[in-house]
């Protein structure tokens, strides 16, 4: 046997090292581990610094002896290379070990082990974990709004229409294909509303009056986000052409336009929208609350599609335009058949970007008396029956919304690989 | 004849339009103004504005005009938007490189952070830290002191404020001390490009920073002293932080996800930046010799810049914009303040609400004017 030296491991003595090591590595996530889950201090005869640092000096020097270059030990060197380079990152790693393992127990005592959930009051709520009672409770209002009980029916099956009909470009067949843009550009959006229009607001066909007042809660979010994507994309799209045109008047009206909306934060847009454009409207004219922000929002967002999709515009090589006018395309023909469709795939992401700017902009219109999940939220917080359970509202949405954008990320990435092409 | 007209008609109709619809709205706004017995003007700036504002840097009460109601909503504005853009950067740019990190825990850890905060809408987490966080902090009777001088308590961050002698004497020393290390820097890119030396400037920088401010103290007669906090019982129940600095639980949540939000989108501007790179660059400055650091301060870091800046730019900007959303947890910024309470008080909707927009406009014009600028000094110059 050879002489240990313990300042460089190597690879003679390799089992020695690497039992020494891992029995240090393991005993400081062990004491972190008693400490966090069973209260248990198994160091503390120690004095007071040495105690607290000492699983760290511990798991430092286990990962130092297992730090051996060319073990032969497939899983050693991948662990090694992946996170144990250097004694800094040794370190780093076993901070983030020791987070980790320190953050569940709370965690899992607030979200589930301390948790209530059943009966229906605020007094079943006595543990020191969250509450979702008051969530199970209010969850109808967090979805719905102030929409009443008995019609929310016609949320339900209005969106459900909506989702199918949007589906319908997944089952057209070849001849039906090239319609697919006037469908969801045209079509579609004049059957949302209509949908929206008759059945959701009512009025007609025996169903009773709801006002937007009234509406609320998620599926609000849903509705304002729904048709500002649906407004914003062809009036940023012409947007970024007219900033791209030959002709000066349109070229400065779109940018004049843009730049005006890009600097400007949304609150103003929507204090504007509120309490400024009733004023430029005739007097006898009434325009709805809701529509106002869908408008208000719909300009906004249509200014930075604008800005992304141009970006896409002048990616292109000049060959492109150039090809296209020498087969004989005019303006349009050449954009709709030979530049847009690439331009689009390029910007894909941007474009996702914005529309999940635009999502996450919707809880702003409380500022006009709308309220939508967020706003939904803070009147649940204030009412006398159930206060102090802000955390579990805030967390609740939270999850909710980091579900939808983060899908909707995902989905843009899918699609980014789907259509890139290689040029 | 044909393609004049081609060209001319479209721009016709467009400028008929635009001009149709600003016309429309003008009429209507005349005649709705008229029918309310308003008139348009700015003449209410100068009148007596009798609200109060919660926190304010400069001195104000109601007995001030609109105009200086207007002046304290900006200068919180700014105030939020220069605090949230120094912590927004620093855990940017450290969540960024992290992102690049061979240590796989730590890369999965920032990834983690930057996909947590980035889809979850900023009011959320305003609304969070506000109403949820910072509700859970102990009142200023019962709050225990962080590093005996600091307290952090439901009513806010209470911290020890500077008493200054002499404050002009140390700020011109400061001044004095940037000019000259801006000088000596000129200096030594002019002797690096003609002798091939390095001076160590960033050395000669900090000590010049540290050692002329420090004078003063010895020499001219500047002092500076800290005034601590300290308890003070107002009724039975009640009890306030006296002296030093407060700072506002609603600055403070505002801050805090201002921050956190907008740096998730720095840190992938700059690990795009830092992944832009070609890696020959790398490899080509290691094989002439520099070291690790050299490789990085000379060769990444400068084209690095070249693509962080414009983006980072972009974020400081909306960071700016999204300070607004200050209004809905009543922290006096210029929405609340101004196109709130004042707007509430006189009415007068078309002129505070443009006043405010243009605000906000001319604060992004000028931010992309200095961007441009500076993007056009590090553009790569091309033969």
């Amino acid at each position: 046997m050879k002489k240990l030296n313990f300042l460089k491991p190597n690879r003679e003595n390799l089992s020695t090292y690497l039992y020494t090591g891992t029995f240090l590595l393991l005993m400081s996530s062990f004491i972190v581990f008693l400490n966090a889950f069973f209260k248990v201090n198994l160091t503390s005869f120690l004095p007071g610094y040495v105690d607290f640092f000492l699983p760290l000096v511990l798991g430092i020097i286990g990962l130092h002896l297992i730090r051996i270059e060319f073990s032969g030990i497939k899983k050693l060197d991948l662990l090694n290379k992946n996170i144990n380079t250097s004694t800094f990152n040794a370190i780093l790693t076993l901070l983030i070990i020791f987070t980790i393992i320190k953050s569940i127990p709370p965690l899992l005592s607030w979200f589930i082990l301390d948790a209530n959930i059943a009966g229906d009051t605020k007094d079943v709520c006595t543990g020191s974990g969250a509450c979702w009672t008051y969530i199970k409770i209010w969850l109808r209002r967090f979805i719905y709004g102030m929409y009443p009980n008995d019609e929310q029916w016609r949320i339900n099956i209005a969106f459900v229409i909506v989702i199918a009909l949007g589906c319908v470009g997944y089952f057209a067949t070849e001849r039906f294909k090239k319609f697919l843009t006037l469908y969801y550009v045209v079509i579609y959006p004049i059957i949302a509303y209509l949908l929206i229009y008759y059945l959701i607001s009512g009025g007609s066909f025996d169903l009773i009056w709801v006002e937007t007042g009234a509406w609320g809660g998620l599926s609000l979010t849903f509705i304002v986000s729904f048709f500002c994507l649906i407004f914003c994309f062809p009036l940023g799209m012409m947007l970024a052409l007219g900033r791209r045109s030959d002709l000066p008047t349109l070229r400065y009206i779109s940018i004049g336009f843009i730049e005006f909306w890009r600097g400007v934060p949304l609150i103003t847009v929507l204090f504007m929208s509120s309490v400024m454009f009733p004023m430029f409207l005739p007097q006898d004219f009434f325009m709805d609350k809701l529509v106002r922000v869908i408008i208000a929002i719909s300009l906004f967002e249509a200014a930075y599609v604008a800005e992304v999709i141009r970006g896409g515009l002048q990616a292109l090589p000049r060959g492109q335009y150039d090809a296209a006018k020498s087969l004989g395309m005019g303006y349009w023909k050449m954009h709709i058949f030979v530049i847009l469709p690439q331009a689009l795939k390029l910007v894909i992401p941007g474009i996702a970007n914005t529309f999940l700017a635009l999502v996450k902009d919707t809880p702003l219109i409380f500022v006009v008396g709308l309220l939508e999940l967020v706003g939904m939220l803070n009147l649940a917080k204030t009412n006398p029956k159930w206060l102090g359970f802000a955390m579990e509202g805030y967390v609740f949405a939270a999850i909710i919304f980091w579900i939808i954008c983060y899908a909707m990320s995902r989905y843009s990435y899918n699609l980014e690989l789907k259509y890139k092409t290689e040029r | 004849m044909n393609n004049k007209i081609r060209k001319i008609l479209p721009q016709l109709i467009t400028l008929l339009v635009v001009v149709l619809i600003f016309g429309f709205f003008t009429f209507n706004a005349q005649t709705n103004m008229a029918s309310r017995g308003i008139d348009f003007g700015f003449g209410f700036l100068s009148q007596e504005s009798s609200f109060d504002v919660q926190f304010s840097l400069i001195e104000y009460d109601g007995s001030h005009s609109y105009a200086r109601a207007y002046l304290v909503g900006l200068l919180n504005t700014l105030l939020v938007a220069f605090i949230g853009i120094i912590i927004s950067t620093i855990i940017g740019v450290i969540v960024g490189i992290a992102r690049l990190s061979p240590n796989y825990l730590i890369e999965r850890s920032a990834a983690f952070y930057v996909e947590f905060f980035r889809n979850i809408p900023l009011l959320l987490q305003i609304f969070f830290w506000y109403f949820a966080a910072l509700r859970a902090l102990p009142l200023p009777e019962k709050a225990d002191p962080i590093f005996g001088v600091f307290f952090l308590t439901i009513k806010g961050l209470f911290v020890p404020a500077f008493i200054w002698n002499n404050f002009d004497i140390f700020f011109y020393s400061l001044l004095a001390a940037i000019i000259s290390i801006i000088l000596i820097r000129n200096y030594a890119k002019k002797v690096q490009e003609n002798q091939g030396k390095q001076i160590p400037v960033l050395y000669i920088s900090i000590s010049l920073l540290l050692v002329l401010p420090l004078l003063t103290f010895l020499i001219g007669g500047v002092s500076l002293n800290f005034e601590v906090p300290v308890l003070k019982q107002i009724a039975k129940t009640s009890f306030i932080y006296e002296g030093g600095l407060g700072l506002p639980p609603e600055l403070i949540a505002l801050t805090l996800a201002l921050a956190l939000y907008t740096a998730t989108f720095i840190a992938e501007c700059v690990r795009a930046g830092i992944q832009g790179i070609n890696k020959g660059q790398k490899e080509a400055a290691a094989s002439i010799g520099l070291t690790p650091n050299q490789v990085l301060k000379l060769v990444i870091m400068p084209q690095a810049l070249r693509i962080i800046i414009p983006p980072t730019t972009n974020q400081y900007l909306n960071l700016t914009k999204n300070s607004s959303l200050a209004a809905a947890i009543a922290y006096p910024d210029l929405v609340l303040v101004f196109a709130g309470t004042a707007l509430m008080q006189t009415g007068r909707a078309i002129e505070i609400v443009s006043i405010t927009m243009f605000t906000y406009l001319s604060i992004s014009l000028f931010i992309s004017i200095l961007m441009n600028w500076y993007n056009k000094k590090i553009a790569i110059k091309e033969k």
